[in-house]
């Protein structure tokens, strides 16, 4: 029995021992080799850009899509290569937002967008439900004029454009609406600071700096109604859809490369994408105007009247000969096609197009912000056949002539698309124009000190057309579907982000010899759904 | 009453884990502490489970062995490219058995077992790395298995018998990696049935050659439970996604067949060294198919098992009249391969170290101890078989675990 004893009180003993024994790998996660930096040092990254570096999603900054944002992603893998901490302004909710002075602006700062079973009754009488991107439920709780304490790695402020993060007093509260961006006001270590002094006052080893999208991508988004202002080298004059003067960007910019690698930094410089292949231009169709062969000889006839009508106005008048006149007239005699056509849209009236209208070319974009219930069912980009107006074409048809008011009611019928609703032709010229110029300044000045450089551009047009294949899917650019951009059709998704992550990730291994690890971007959200 | 009360037991069993797949080594206390090897061992009613055709050569005319064992373990995951990590949560359960037999006469007993050879049981960190693949999971199979026992000569008998199988399974695990509700809580489908039942059967034999050498073979028939109409729950899906909060899966999981071979050779009279070889047919695991109502579409998990071995080796020493020790070893291979390898049922190779004690208390009964060790090898692996939108999101990392098994069992002779 004594011996039993002995056993068993052995048993007991050995039971203690191994269940304390927890199993061991023979590395572990937490006490690993820190990955090599190479030339780099990651201790002290700071992120400079504007909206797209702070992590803007669907519509606005909120606190997971702050989470998301490609500095921090990259922050997260450099933690493991002799990254220090990585600090952002961050908002205090995920519904996103900034109220000014306890007053929500919900044109201006507002909550997030979610795709949301949602009702419309864009065809008379008749209500759809489907899924549309809506603001999210709530107001912003975050307020911008709460002055965040110590300084931040992700100094990327949503609207800046090149020349603003030189700017003092881009950060004083009293300056919110004119001078001042309420996302830096946050932020900035005292009034008169600007985003780069507070960038070098925080001595970074590593910078990203992705600058330059605004200066083109507000005068896109709203129609190219801002003035492109090649050949004036005086920012403060700028509107807000202004396109920036290609040399006040390139001094801009070289002056912030100086400056940080005077301090002895390295660094990615990123180029500018290209805005026009993003879904907020690429979603809307230019031909959805479709047509059953009825309807298309019904517009066809329409337009012969039209020109008919104008001809004769002109030589009535006496403007032109009856010669002139056909031949200035025969641009308003479109024809019509069963299927779909292109819109018709606004330009300026010209001598060469007086009544400055006129059809949709292949490569011209409709924004995603245009109506488009107007579009499908009040003859936006066509014509407003009222029944006055087909009383005046029955008389025509039938031989009749119709008098001067009969022929305004036709020419004042044709409802083409506002400037604002539309990029045409010459517009895009002038933002291609003006990217091509700002990315040659990038990469000269990525050459000439030796920076890690990222082509977006080439990365972000690869997703617009064939897409980018990640673990579990492809990201395109596909509105709501595509994964790669978010409900704004502008920013991206985190699983966008991630994949700039990685690419920025890729150049500074291959550029300084570092060993960052890439992420799976199939492991981030795309946009939220209700 | 008695056997209500048993079975009543079993079904508070939280399920168990532990050797390859979601086979569990743990059907008796004397032949655990030997390595769970016993298909040529003649020292208990445990021969129910490992080979019937023993039982006819138990001294006594009655035969009970009922006990339980605790399972305390813990697993763990790492990912150097991800920088993740997850343990699963140190979760406890209970497996018991229960043996009888009786002898009719010289030539015929009969015998009963009521054991759990199938069960797993894993819960990771809820919304963990592989939270798309595995949150939780609770598997049990009870099989009630009657046996006769025939000795045929004095070196040669058979046994065997029918086997009612009951099952039940709870699983839960996340869509997918991203899709969440409006409050951003991940969207998961938890599926659950019990009472599941499949029929099978258990045949052996064994033959001496020599007085002190034993010989045995044991086949244990495959069995499917066929799951229809169970409960699935979906939580936290978007309106958008338009899929009921509740609706019904049907699956088929494979329990499968196990055939063992062994030896048992009496050195000394005090002894004993047994030797098993279990090969179990696991290459019947292909795929854990969920179908759905509803017209929610279904969820196909290829498995892709192999047909797998563990080789088992036992001593047994009575130094007393009231005391018998007992020690063992097996290596269990994995047949999970490494290329889908799922944190469902993360089973690489694993080494099993036994001990255990009798004490008889008196003619008539004896208290049974014993414990086992179980360290699984660290493995990375891989699991390949999730995809989303066509697209492969292989799932990998390295995984560890261990498991600390003791037991207490009684045997009552008449």
């Amino acid at each position: 029995m004594n011996n039993t004893l002995k056993y068993i009180a052995l048993l007991v003993v050995g039971t203690h021992i191994l269940i304390s024994c927890d199993p061991e790998f023979e590395n572990e996660l937490d006490n690993r080799t820190p990955a090599s930096s190479g030339k780099a040092d990651f201790s002290k990254y700071v992120a400079l850009g504007n909206s797209l570096t702070a992590g803007v999603a669907d519509g606005t900054l909120y606190l997971d899509g702050q989470i998301a944002s490609y500095p921090n992603i990259m922050a997260e893998q450099m933690e493991f290569a002799g990254g220090g901490e990585f600090k952002q302004p961050l908002i205090s909710d995920n519904l996103g937002g900034l109220l000014i002075n306890g007053q929500y602006n919900p044109l201006a700062l507002p909550v997030r967008r979610v795709l949301r079973l949602t009702a419309s009754n864009c065809s008379e009488g008749e209500e759809t439900v489907s899924p549309s991107p809506v603001l999210v439920d709530g107001t912003p709780t975050t307020e911008a004029t709460t002055v965040l304490p110590g300084s931040f790695n992700n100094m990327g402020v949503p609207g800046a454009k090149s020349f603003h993060l030189g700017l003092k007093g881009y950060g004083n509260p009293t300056g919110i609406g004119t001078t001042a961006n309420p996302y830096y006001v946050r932020f900035a270590s005292n009034p008169e600071a600007s985003v780069i002094e507070d960038a070098i006052a925080q001595q970074p080893t590593f910078f990203t700096l992705w600058i330059g999208n605004n200066d083109i991508l507000g005068y896109a988004t709203s129609g190219g109604t801002g003035v492109n202002q090649t050949g004036n080298l005086d920012p403060r004059s700028y509107g807000g859809n202004d396109i920036t003067d290609p040399n006040v960007f390139a001094s801009s910019y070289s002056g912030y490369v100086e400056a940080l690698t005077g301090i002895g930094a390295k660094g990615v410089l990123i180029n500018l994408p290209d805005v026009t292949s993003i879904p907020f231009f690429t979603t809307v169709p230019n031909n959805a105007l479709v047509l059953t062969a009825e309807q298309a000889a019904g517009l066809t006839s329409f337009f012969q009247v039209y020109a008919g009508i104008f001809a004769q106005g002109l030589v009535l008048q006496g403007l032109a000969t009856p010669e002139q006149a056909q031949a200035l007239a025969a641009q308003y005699a479109i024809t019509f096609n069963e299927g779909p056509n292109r819109f018709l849209i606004d330009v300026p009236p010209s001598s060469t197009n007086p009544q400055g209208f006129r059809q949709m070319t292949n490569n011209e974009l409709l924004l995603l912000t245009i109506d488009q219930c107007e579009l499908r069912t009040q003859g936006y980009g066509s014509v407003v056949l009222t029944p006055e107006v087909l009383q005046v074409l029955g008389k025509i048809q039938q031989g009749g002539t119709p008098t001067a008011e009969e022929g305004l009611l036709v020419l004042n019928a044709v409802n083409s698309i506002d400037d604002k609703d539309v990029l045409d032709s010459a517009e895009i010229a002038e933002i291609t124009t003006a990217k091509e110029a700002y990315n040659a300044t990038i990469k000269g000045l990525a050459e000439a000190k030796g920076l890690a450089f990222l082509d977006a551009d080439t990365l972000l047009k690869e997703v617009a057309t064939t897409g980018i294949r990640v673990d579990g899917g492809i990201v395109t650019s596909e509105f709501v579907r595509g994964g790669g951009f978010s409900l704004d059709g502008v920013h991206l998704t985190p699983r966008g982000y991630a994949l700039i992550a990685n690419n920025i990730m890729r150049v500074t291994n291959e550029t300084y010899d570092s060993k960052l690890t890439l992420v799976q971007p199939g492991t981030y959200k795309t946009i939220t759904v209700e | 009453m008695r056997k209500l009360l048993v079975l009543g037991l079993f079904t508070l069993m939280a399920g168990a884990i532990y050797a390859g797949g979601y086979r569990t080594s743990l059907q008796g206390q004397r032949s655990l502490a030997m390595g769970h090897a016993g298909v040529a061992v003649v020292n208990s009613a445990e021969l129910v489970f490992f080979n019937p055709a023993g039982l006819v050569y138990l001294e006594n005319k009655l035969n009970i062995s009922t006990g339980a064992v605790g399972i305390i373990s813990k697993g763990k995951y790492q990912n150097f490219g991800t920088n993740q990590e997850a343990e699963t949560t140190n979760d406890t359960s209970v497996v018991p058995s229960f043996y009888a037999s009786y002898a009719l006469n010289e030539y015929f007993s009969v015998g009963l077992g009521v054991y759990a050879p199938y069960g797993s049981t894993i819960s990771w960190e809820k919304d963990w790395a592989g939270s798309h693949l595995v949150n939780e999971i609770s598997l049990a199979a009870i099989y009630i298995n009657p046996t006769i026992s025939l000795k045929l000569a004095d070196v040669f008998s058979i046994g065997g018998g029918p086997i009612f199988a009951v099952g039940s399974v709870e699983f839960n695990r996340n869509r997918d990696r991203t899709l969440t509700d409006r409050n951003g809580i991940r969207s998961n489908v938890t599926i659950e049935d019990s009472g599941v039942t499949g029929v099978g059967y258990k045949a052996g034999f064994l033959f001496s050659p020599h007085e002190d050498i034993r010989f045995g073979v044991t086949y244990m028939s495959k069995i499917i439970l066929e799951v229809e109409d169970g409960d699935a729950t979906f939580s936290n899906f978007p309106d958008i996604a338009q899929i009921p909060n509740t609706s019904t899966f049907s699956a088929e999981l494979p329990l499968p067949a196990e055939v063992t071979v062994g030896l048992a050779y009496q050195v000394t009279d005090k002894f004993l060294l047994a030797l098993d070889f279990n090969r179990t047919l696991w290459s019947a695991y292909e795929s854990l198919d969920l179908t759905f109502g509803d017209g929610i579409p279904a969820s196909k998990n290829p498995r892709n098992y192999k047909n797998s071995s563990v080789y088992r080796l036992g001593l047994q020493y009575d130094p007393t009249e009231k005391i018998t020790l007992r020690a063992g070893y097996y290596h269990d291979e994995t047949p999970v391969r490494l290329d889908y390898f799922s944190p469902e049922t993360p089973r690489p190779d694993a080494n099993g170290y036994t001990g255990g004690i009798t004490y008889n208390i008196n003619d008539h009964f004896a208290i049974d101890a014993s414990f086992l060790y179980l360290t699984f090898q660290e493995t990375t692996a891989s699991y390949n078989g999730y995809f989303e939108n066509d697209v492969a999101a292989p799932f990998e990392g390295t995984y560890i675990a261990n498991a600390f098994i003791p037991g207490i069992g009684i045997t009552y002779k008449l």
